[in-house]
């Protein structure tokens, strides 16, 4: 009895013994080297792994900085302290920040365009309306306005107006590109943040057909590309079209006698404004060009 | 005639409705002045046209091209106008390439053909026959014809087997085509068989069409070529291609599996009928039978619509919509797509128009699963709904690929059964549109890489 618990405790101890020295052994023969750099870079980055930088996951990027091919600016998420701090602890340069946003290129909410149909009942989310024929509204371009795009949003970047529409968050977009592929119409666009001159519709149809369908429709009737620097914009399959390569060209003039609003300038505070929210209501808007704020004309024409 | 019916497993009974229209015989759409023809109407690349504005043309003239292999011809359904190229709405809720015709009034609108000799015809040209022919499966998918009659050189096809089970509630399309087309069906079938080389066909019918059943075995007794009437129990998905093949040979066609690899060739009845229509009497696809009912229609029927007629007029042949439409679909309700626009035309894949009014559409609400299983026991595939509902709404996609939630053709049983009302089959729908999507972008990042 007592040499069966002896012979037992031996074969216990000798096993552990020689798994302890297998180990011992193969900590050392296959150790593989990691740069030291690469936690505490790592620990600086945000670690929210959303992707924006083109890198699957944080440590992954952090990786691509160590090893030179990336610079600490391409993570849109991080402070410009915490790069500038990444930079000095990495001795390289922090490199040009580019900040983009998520633009959303409708302005169709609630009060502008025309539902043909009420989406009841179903899964409630966009993809599930845009399955049926292109969802309720009659311009097949335009937003849906249930929000898939605020619910992708790991930064509270975007949250629904009362108008039915998403708003972005400048300040907390990270352009990571996540609401670019929640959005079944596929309205969302990352853009640099200088470039403020954009077309915020996508419908291909003709001028007045567009706008009986929705009040901020691009009608494609040029005053904008008239009114511009030659090569700003043109027209496309009934859409004006900014060609950004021109950006620096680009000025609030363009916006000034477009009919319905389609055409927009995001300057500062102004693209939280939404004025043309009044335009059904009260006649038309127009923008006093020197100081940028917004006289309403109360007659309806 | 056999006592107990063929029928496969699973399977739900919705009220059929079936008696608002089938036993109205299919009248003609007179012409209109406008037809709307989308160059997308079936499944697969996009026709290409081959007339300018202002062009005329003859009923039955070729206006577009086949755009690839995938695709294709699309024929003018009146003598007219080419009025305009451009984009217009689409049943589908996009706004597509269309032509439109205007058809011109004072035409007698006779169609000049003669019957096109098949005889001497090898299986190359008599596939590209077909293309040109436009024909699509008139089912509802719109799936090019010829596609599917091509048999590829390492299988064989031993069974022709049509489908006139129409197991949709409220579509009586099929249905009429059978009893008063009979002719052409089994001509059809005896035309095809001529490039296919099968042994046997099967014409699979649900019991509830007892005329159809009769009229088509005693036609069948004509042809030189064995064909059976097999009667089916009367049950949905029966129509399902997949369905009607473990009903008649008892073989599962396996996942990811064609139905040629078991040797059967499905296809809708009234597409068989087109063949013969287009060989006998050099008839192209330019109109198809379409069922306009539904408790919101004045005068349910059957009507053989021009393609590209604009939905608005054939539903005012009917008598119009009463007072308490609600909802417009395309298709039976099982499986047909919600309309929000009566201003598209009729195309191709159009087999009805239905409307109803608020005494059968519901806005229920939507409550827990409470895991009971009913749409485990009402899926045709046997996959596990219940599951795939769950991941779904967290968004999982990829972990729905476990459960084959590609194998799920949506016949809409699962969301029939639910005591919870949970939207099933919708989910299922946008989960497959997401994984393609994401394999799209896979694929394209694989290129560019």
């Amino acid at each position: 009895m007592t040499n069966e618990i002896i012979i037992a405790l031996v074969i216990i101890t000798g096993l552990g013994l020689l798994f302890g020295v297998i180990l011992a052994v193969s900590y050392k023969k296959l150790k593989v080297y990691e740069d030291p750099r690469l936690d505490t870079v790592e620990e600086m980055l945000p670690n929210t792994n959303c992707g924006a930088c083109g890198v699957p996951g944080c440590r992954a990027f952090a990786e691509k900085l160590i090893a030179n091919e990336l610079v600490p600016s391409g993570c849109t998420v991080s402070s410009p302290e915490g790069i500038e701090n990444i930079a000095e602890f990495l001795g390289v340069d922090a490199g040009e920040a580019n900040k983009r946003v998520a633009r959303l290129l409708c302005a169709g909410g609630k009060n502008e365009a025309h539902n043909l149909a009420n989406y009841k009942g179903g899964i409630g989310t966009c993809r599930g309306e845009a399955v049926v024929t292109g969802g309720s509204k009659d311009c097949s371009w335009g937003c849906l306005g249930l929000g898939d795009c605020a619910v992708s949003c790991d930064f509270d970047a975007l949250f629904m107006n009362s108008n039915g529409l998403p708003e972005v968050i400048p300040e907390k977009c990270t352009a990571c590109s996540d609401c670019v592929d929640a959005c079944p119409k596929e309205l969302f666009v990352l853009m640099p943040v200088e470039q403020k001159l954009i077309v915020q519709c996508r419908s291909l149809l003709e001028g007045d057909l567009a706008e009986s369908k929705c009040s901020v429709a691009c009608t494609a009737c040029a005053r904008c590309v008239a009114d511009a620097e030659e090569g700003v914009i043109e027209i496309k399959n009934n859409l004006a079209v900014i060609n950004y390569n021109h950006n620096d060209l680009a000025t609030p003039l363009a916006t000034m006698r477009c009919p319905t609003n389609a055409i927009v300038w995001l300057e500062g505070e102004a693209q939280f404004e939404k004025p043309r929210e009044k335009t059904l209501a009260l006649g038309g808007v127009e923008t006093n060009m020197s100081s940028g704020e917004k006289i309403i004309v109360t007659e309806r024409s | 005639m056999l006592d107990k019916k063929l029928t496969f497993k699973h399977g739900v009974h919705p009220r059929e409705f079936k008696s608002l229209s089938d036993h109205c015989s299919i009248e003609r759409m007179p012409f209109v002045e406008e037809y709307t023809l989308p160059l997308s109407q079936h499944i697969g690349a996009p026709s290409k046209a081959i007339v300018v504005k202002g062009q005329q043309v003859k009923r039955g003239q070729k206006i577009a091209d086949a755009g690839g292999f995938i695709s294709v011809a699309l024929h003018s359904p009146v003598d007219g106008t080419v009025s305009d190229i451009d984009i217009f709405p689409h049943p589908n809720g996009k706004v597509l390439p269309a032509i439109k015709i205007k058809c011109d009034p004072f035409s007698p609108q006779i169609r000049e053909s003669s019957p096109i000799d098949f005889e001497q015809m090898d299986t190359k040209s008599f596939i590209s026959s077909i293309q040109d022919a436009g024909i699509v499966g008139l089912g509802g998918a719109a799936f090019p014809a010829h596609v599917k009659f091509k048999i590829p050189e390492d299988k064989k096809c031993r069974y022709i087997m049509l489908n006139g089970c129409e197991c949709e509630p409220f579509l009586t399309a099929d249905h009429r085509v059978m009893v008063e087309h009979a002719k052409e069906v089994i001509d059809g079938i005896g035309i095809l068989n001529r490039f296919v080389g099968a042994e046997k066909a099967y014409i699979g019918i649900e019991a509830n069409k007892p005329d159809a059943i009769e009229i088509l075995a005693e036609e069948a007794k004509k042809s030189d070529f064995p064909v059976e009437v097999v009667p089916l129990k009367v049950k949905y998905p029966q129509g399902a291609e997949k369905m009607m093949i473990t009903a008649i040979l008892g073989k599962e066609v396996p996942s990811g599996k064609l139905p040629l690899d078991l040797g059967v060739l499905v296809s809708n009845v009234g597409t068989i009928a087109c063949l013969s229509d287009y060989y006998r009497k050099g008839k192209p696809l330019t109109e198809r039978v379409v069922t306009v009912t539904g408790t919101a229609i004045k005068r349910p029927g059957n009507v053989l619509v021009p393609i590209g007629t604009p939905m608005r007029d054939v539903i005012e042949l009917c008598g119009g919509i009463t007072q308490d439409a609600v909802r417009i679909l395309l298709g039976g309700p099982m499986m047909g797509v919600v309309q929000k626009s009566i201003d598209t035309p009729v195309v191709k894949g159009t087999s009805g128009i239905l409307v109803l009014t608020n005494n059968e559409v519901k806005d229920l609400d939507q409550y827990s699963c409470i895991r009971c299983s009913r749409c485990v026991d009402a899926c045709p595939i046997f996959l596990n709904p219940s599951m795939m509902g769950l991941l779904a709404k967290k968004g999982l996609w990829d972990e729905m690929m476990d459960y084959n939630v590609m194998d799920c053709f949506e016949c809409a049983s699962c969301s029939f059964v639910c005591p919870s009302n949970i939207p099933l089959v919708q989910s299922f729908r946008v989960a497959k549109g997401m994984l393609r999507e994401k394999w799209a972008r896979e694929k394209e990042m694989e290129e560019n890489a």
